[in-house]
């Protein structure tokens, strides 16, 4: 098993090599869906012995399909907890996931933009992940996937509720679009407040990085759908795109509007980020995203070349802690040994990186 | 902004402080759930799952239910709140054909054998025959192995 999460994280992945450039403020895109079978208690009240049987049943059918025959299966309770933090820090699994006891696991892609969680609060969590804005393709992708799984699992449904799920927030469709957006400037304006509210109105959520309870480190956040009853997914999807294009339209008015009103301030902050990637030696996982965010807004103002923005991206991820302490080879690092290597890590990659010109002009992407 | 210098430290109680985040946003879920769940203890008590055992107050406690039959047997519960909670109150998105149609398919087969030795008991042949045709009928259908019927 751990020989397989090694082969799995030195992969190219959707996420830390294809990073987009035809709409550089959304990072990802991800769609779930949330299904169950017919005839067992949901993973939260099932015993022991039913969770490993729909494991192995569900096991069987998703590795029966096209998109993960190649895949990687893993029991949460075989992984060592490295791994398991690794695979969380990817999105490859939920953190409620990897605190699963036994009869939970996944079943990840290669390229990992496919994953299938089992007996996560749900006994299915079928994922699939795309870089950039692409939501129409992602949902394309995971309908031919839930299609094939359905004909060998029966699935709970009723024709009233739709999908039934463990929590009620999750019947109807069971989908949950999302995008991972940067929104630098929207941050630095101090208007996030603001959208969140509009966002809220219109029946979306926002959160942090890591999902709900987490932290808005580096101006990230993911904004979802709320509701998954009443609508049907290719409109839950088109009523999302909306939005997120909406977002993306402020932000990018939030970037003129900050360069027009005060031209030094963004370069200034952007320069000093990348001093700091460049010659420091002691970096917090905090620190790291903030700076990385604002060299990637550096990127999308021209200063830096465009190529640069799949290495930050791959960046935000190699910059947490499971990654820093996996790389490195060392089980037991303590926050400040990690902080220490982050920024070795961070001092190598950037010393490749291209000197700033700060004459380009206003991000018109 | 306005000459003004505005320090950016997105922690966790920066971001809040800023009101980047807004709390209210993350458990809206969770406060319909228990709006909608308060005036129900009393008129549910004694309630529980035949399926799974589940109770509402264990619902109140988790937020989850036990087994997909939970939203039948608490469905006085489960209506008014997935009205507060959701767009519509009937699902108008994607059918799992292919299990359906093998449910059905089942539940058929299941009906088909019930009356076949009802049929048989009370030596009613010629309706036996017929069941035992249909039978085979439908096993076929559902892509299942001929029984044997001797």
């Amino acid at each position: 098993m751990p020989l397989s999460i090694d082969n799995l994280i030195s992969a190219r992945a959707e996420l830390t090599d294809n990073s987009s450039t035809k709409c550089p403020v959304v990072l990802m895109t991800r769609i779930r869906l949330a299904r169950n079978l017919a005839s067992h208690n949901f993973p939260g009240r099932a015993q022991a012995v039913e969770r490993r049987e729909v494991f192995a049943q569900c096991r069987e059918a998703v590795m029966a399909t096209k998109a993960l025959k190649r895949g990687v299966s893993m029991a949460v309770n075989e992984l060592e907890p490295l791994h398991r933090q690794v695979l969380v820090e990817r999105h490859l699994i939920s953190r409620e996931l990897s605190n699963s006891s036994e009869g939970a696991g996944a079943i990840i892609n290669k390229d990992q933009s496919v994953s299938v969680m089992i007996n996560e609060e749900d006994h299915l969590r079928i994922q699939v992940l795309r870089n950039g804005l692409q939501l129409k393709r992602a949902w394309n992708a995971i309908d031919t996937l839930d299609t094939a799984l359905e004909g060998t699992l029966d699935y709970a449904f009723s024709p009233r509720l739709g999908y039934i799920t463990a929590c009620p927030t999750n019947v109807g469709t069971g989908m949950r679009g999302s995008a991972m957006m940067h929104l630098p400037a929207l941050v630095i304006a101090g208007q996030m407040e603001k959208v969140v509210r509009a966002v809220n109105q219109l029946g979306m959520v926002v959160r942090g990085l890591f999902g709900e309870g987490s932290d808005a480190s580096g101006s990230m956040f993911q904004i979802s759908n709320q509701t998954t009853l009443g609508e049907s997914e290719v409109d839950i999807v088109k009523r999302l795109q909306n939005v997120l294009q909406s977002i993306v339209d402020h932000e990018m008015n939030a970037r003129a509007k900050l360069l027009e009103t005060n031209p030094a301030k963004l370069p200034d902050k952007i320069g000093r980020a990348y001093g700091v990637l460049k010659h420091g030696h002691i970096i917090s996982s905090s620190e790291a995203m903030n700076l990385l965010s604002l060299v990637r807004l550096g990127v999308d103002l021209g200063y830096f070349p465009d190529e640069l923005r799949t290495g930050i991206d791959r960046l935000f991820i190699e910059a947490q802690p499971g990654h820093i302490s996996h790389r490195s080879g060392q089980k037991n690092l303590n926050s400040e040994q990690r902080d220490e290597l982050r920024a070795t890590h961070l001092r190598e990659e950037f010393a490749n990186f291209t000197t700033p010109g700060y004459a380009s002009a206003v991000g018109e992407n | 902004m306005n000459h003004k210098v505005h320090k950016v430290d997105l922690c966790e109680s920066c971001a809040q402080a800023k009101g980047v985040t807004d709390p209210s946003g993350f458990s809206l879920a969770d406060l319909l759930l228990k709006a909608s769940l308060n005036p129900e203890p009393d008129t549910v008590t004694g309630l529980r799952c035949e399926q799974c055992g589940f109770t509402p107050e264990e619902f109140k406690k988790t937020g989850r239910f036990g087994c997909p039959q939970c939203y039948e047997t608490f469905t006085d519960i489960v209506s008014p709140m997935l009205d507060n909670m959701h767009k519509g109150t009937v699902h108008v998105g994607k059918v799992p054909e292919r299990a359906l149609l093998r449910k059905q398919l089942h539940d058929r087969l299941h009906n088909l054998e019930t009356s076949l030795s009802e049929a048989i008991k009370s030596e009613r042949y010629e309706d036996a025959a017929k069941f035992r045709d249909e039978i085979v009928q439908v096993r076929e259908e559902a892509g299942l192995a001929p029984t044997p019927t001797s």
